[in-house]
């Protein structure tokens, strides 16, 4: 192969050595840079997330509300639900290790729009302090959707400031997700067709599709719901005319979809370690990556199942009834590919891998869940109960962090040129298994049993599951502490890794450096094979014909 | 997508040449479309963020027909036709601006952008008056917003505190609360519309700058892509508009 | 790209086309202004009026937005944006629409 070999250490140039200073970080335009500075920003809101879910589960432990009062109880879920959702799991992979390996995994020196990646990091960050001050000043006890009328007649605290917070960092995903369809279109190395590109990309593809499509009609109804409150107008009050159903079909035309921001994300990344650790190129690819813009296009057509318990037409949630279960195809044609994919592999058992299984087993638990909620008749008796909130997190929690941590344990090498102990990440995988299931799978038998969501006291008679959750949630909350620390550890002490630490196929391990040049290729790679090409281990996956002629314009770094 | 072969040939013939081309493009051409398909994204992104203010604006026009209707009838149709006709206009020398520039007439382009600025101004000043007649009649909807004038202008009876609407009868309260609705959201549409008008405006008079410097130092290559993707950007609200003139001052149903 | 060659990759039209296109919008304006004149019935006028301003937004989409001589790219882009919208529209409306034919009084 046509490339250097890989040299460590701090001799050559690369994106973290090229400039050292800490306006060179703030003002950086390489992708690579603003996906750290994402992954910074997502662990702290991640962290504060996390605290009000330990208050959470540490009311809940008795059946008394003798913690907090039911008002600060109201607030601290809603704390839970904003942070968790709007700033951490909306952008946790998409802006921090899409921008990282997209475009290398594309054969691309940086995204289509660096400054525009730029500036949405500072809409994010931005919205996040907003959003932080509004929560802890006064508070908020809407829950994270901001239902009219909670958000608008009966609204306490700094509803106003939470809200310009979430509309910042809305703009901050559609500028992620416009910058991500114009790479993906626009900057692929000659040789790099569709259906050559790895599947992670497919999943960002249709990730930035629903953000571009959902965001702005969530930002437009925040807008109203500001308005209103400012204004003293009554779009969404019935006293005044107005219908606040209206406003739960906006939301959710946004907030449904966005479900699939958060998990489709992390269905590519699933692909990728099942790929290179099975060492088989992935069972049916041209159905994984469809399924994945099914998805992102059905996931629109079912937000009215959400409301069929608040007065919507029940003509209209037949339908959206119906169309719910449509969804669940392409999400079963994923999972029975990637078993396939396993089943027909050789299996290595590093940390990632152990990760993306256990994301397997929860997330078909969380889906199939999501069955019972999208027939009509269960809904009724489901709805506002813990069974909804046992199974969005086993599709959030159980997936869409599952994922996040194999991402993490997958592309840490490539990003901070240091291993980790394996060891240990396999028990933190294993302990954040175990503690999940603890906590979330007495839920669905609390809210089968009828126990409502967003209380702070219960009856007696659900005690013991209830601490059996409280239990299993602090063996969840050292499972990911464990990692937090062995990773920091590694920055230090960590055996430095070589350039393709996992024996994976694919542009970012096989061409680039670890520790990525600035600019990630020296020289533009003309791709010659498709992704996941294992059965082939002779033939690289890009060529580098004639040299490339001098910059002329430029910045001239060319290192 | 860029193919092996025009890269290679591309790259062997002109090296990187054009000073515009940003470091991650391989060319000129390459660029310009990731900006074209950048700039219709943002469009298409715009357009579900005020489509969202459409649909709230249809669901509540189907449910309250007639009083939105008659609270639509207080509308101007002549400053509403004007202000169509001045958009319309200043799309036109937008598009007369964009093609100046692509030929590197740069005179001509920075002649077209002021035209465009002094429409696009126009459009603003009648706005202004059009909400000060609002604001005196009361119409604006807040604390002191009063239905009197839409009453009034429709010839509509009121006793007993009952508005007689013809097919039905509403509540005063009802009646206020819902016209209130209509000039809430004739409000929010038509201020977040002038609000990218004024954004616009100040595009505008960059690029006009720019465009009169180009001309100063003969440039003989300018990049014509900016001047391309914003006119994208104001036709956009043009469009806007012509879905708004109809929707707000034209449909007053029978 | 070299500069010597930069007109041929323009979509710069010849003069009279842009305002050729500006006279049809303008007799579209004065027609829209006049059916609204018209005392139609509120389904019609609706259809009316929405007809004539999807004509002028499509004239000025192809035309002025150069989408008639872009990629197909710019075609499915263009399209995806109005086609959502129409998703969002037909939804809301299915509920709203179909709300009172519920067997049960004062749903
Ligand atoms: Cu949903």
């Amino acid at each position: 192969m046509a490339t250097i070999t890989a040299q460590t250490g701090t001799e050559r140039i690369n994106y973290l050595n090229v400039r050292t200073t800490v306006a060179s970080w703030l003002l950086t335009l390489d992708h690579k840079r603003i996906g750290i500075l994402y992954l910074l920003g997502i662990t702290l809101f991640f962290f504060l997330g996390s605290l009000a879910a330990a208050a959470i589960r540490l009311e809940l432990a008795t059946p008394k509300g003798d913690l907090m009062t039911s008002d600060t109880y109201n607030k601290m879920f809603t704390i839970h639900g904003v942070l968790m959702i709007f700033f951490f799991l909306i952008p946790s992979i998409p802006a921090s290790f899409g921008n990282f390996v997209l475009p290398m995994m594309i054969g691309a020196r940086d995204v289509a729009f660096p400054r525009l990646n730029l500036l949405s990091w500072y809409f994010y960050m931005i919205g996040g302090v907003l959003a932080t001050i509004a929560l802890l000043k006064g508070g908020i006890d809407t829950g994270w959707t901001f239902y009219t009328p909670y958000s608008s007649a009966f609204a306490k605290g700094e509803v106003s400031l939470a809200i310009v917070g979430v509309f910042l960092v809305g703009f901050s995903s559609i500028f992620t997700g416009i910058n991500f369809l114009v790479t993906i279109h626009k900057m692929r190395a000659p040789g790099m067709t569709w259906f050559r590109l790895p599947l992670f990309v497919w999943a960002m593809y249709a990730t930035s599709l629903i953000q571009v499509l959902g965001t702005p009609v969530v930002a437009i109804t925040l807008l109203l719901v500001a308005v209103e409150r400012t204004f003293g107008i009554g779009i969404f009050d019935p006293n005044r005319g107005g219908d606040p159903i209206l406003f739960q079909h906006l939301f959710w035309f946004y907030s449904h979809p966005a479900v699939y921001i958060m998990i489709l994300p992390g269905m590519g990344v699933i692909s990728e370690v099942i790929a290179t650790f099975s060492r088989r190129r992935v069972f049916g690819y041209h159905f994984v990556a469809f399924s994945s813009l099914a998805i992102a296009i059905i996931g629109f057509l079912v937000w009215g199942h959400h409301m069929f318990s608040t007065g919507q037409s029940i003509y209209a949630g037949i339908v959206f009834s119906f169309l719910t279960f449509l969804v669940a195809i392409p999400s079963a044609i994923k999972t029975f590919n990637w078993m396939a994919t396993i089943w027909k592999g050789r299996v290595h058992w590093e940390a990632p891998m152990i990760y993306a299984l256990g994301f397997l087993g929860l997330f078909v638990i969380g889906g199939l869940t999501g069955l019972h909620l999208a027939s009509l008749a269960t809904n009724v008796h489901l709805t506002d109960t813990y069974f909804v909130v046992a199974h969005f997190h086993y599709v959030m929690v159980g997936g869409a962090i599952m994922a996040y941590m194999a991402a993490l344990h997958y592309w840490w090498p490539k990003m901070t040129g240091r291993m980790y102990p394996q060891s240990w990440a396999k028990l933190a995988a294993l302990m954040v298994f175990v503690g999940f299931n603890l906590t979330f799978f007495p839920q669905f038998i609390l809210g089968y049993m009828g126990m409502p969501r967003r209380y702070h006291s219960y009856p007696e008679e659900w005690w013991a599951l209830n601490l059996l959750s409280s239990a299993g949630a602090s063996i969840l909350g050292l499972g990911y502490l464990l990692p937090a620390i062995y990773l920091v550890w590694s920055l230090k002490y960590g055996r430095i890794a070589e350039k393709n630490p996992w024996g994976a196929r694919g542009l970012e391990w096989e061409v680039v450096d670890t520790l990525p040049h600035p600019h990630n290729f020296e020289r533009t790679p003309i791709v010659t094979r498709p992704a996941y090409d294992y059965a082939h281990p002779e033939e690289p996956t890009a060529i580098f014909p004639a040299p490339r002629p001098a910059y002329v314009g430029g910045g001239g770094k060319d290192g | 997508m860029v193919s092996v072969r025009e890269a290679e040939l591309h790259l062997i013939e002109h090296g990187r040449e054009v000073p515009h081309l940003g470091e991650q493009y391989e060319t000129i051409e390459q660029q310009n479309d990731a900006y074209t398909i950048g700039m219709w994204a943002f469009i298409v992104q715009e357009v579900l963020f005020f489509g969202g203010l459409f649909a709230s604006y249809a669901v509540y026009r189907f449910k309250y027909l007639y009083e939105f209707v008659a609270a639509h009838h207080t509308l101007s149709v002549v400053f509403g036709a004007l202000n169509t006709f001045v958009l319309l206009v200043s799309s036109y020398t937008m598009a007369r601006a964009v093609r100046a520039a692509m030929l590197q007439q740069h005179k001509t382009q920075f002649k077209y952008l002021l035209w465009t600025i002094f429409f696009a101004s126009i459009f603003m000043v009648n706005k202004y008056f059009e909400y000060s007649s609002k604001y005196h009649h009361q119409l604006i909807p807040n604390q002191s917003y009063s239905a009197e004038e839409v009453i009034h202008h429709n010839h509509l009876k009121v006793d007993n505190g009952m508005v007689d609407l013809g097919k039905r009868k509403v509540s005063l309260e009802e009646f206020t609360g819902r016209t209130k609705l209509f000039f809430s959201f004739y409000f929010i549409m038509t201020g977040l519309h002038g609000l990218h008008v004024l954004v616009g405006i100040i595009i505008l008079a960059i690029l006009a700058v720019r465009a009169y410097s180009d001309h100063i130092r003969r440039v003989p290559h300018a990049d014509y892509m900016p001047v391309e993707m914003v006119g994208l950007y104001w036709h956009f609200v043009d469009i806007v508009w012509i879905f708004l003139f109809p929707l707000l001052y034209l449909m007053g149903g029978q | 790209m070299a500069a010597h060659s930069h007109e041929e990759h323009t979509h710069a039209q010849r003069v009279s086309f842009y305002a050729k296109t500006l006279w049809v919008l303008m007799v579209l304006l004065v027609v829209t202004v006049w059916a609204g004149f018209l005392k139609l019935p509120d389904w019609l006028g609706i259809a009316v009026a929405l007809t004539i301003a999807v004509t002028k937004a499509t004239i000025v989409i192809m035309n002025f937005m150069h989408v008639r001589f872009s990629s197909k790219l710019a075609w499915l882009f263009a399209g995806a944006g109005f086609f959502w919208l129409i998703i969002m529209f037909a939804f809301a409306f299915a509920d709203y629409a179909s709300r009172h034919w519920e067997p049960v009084q004062g749903w």
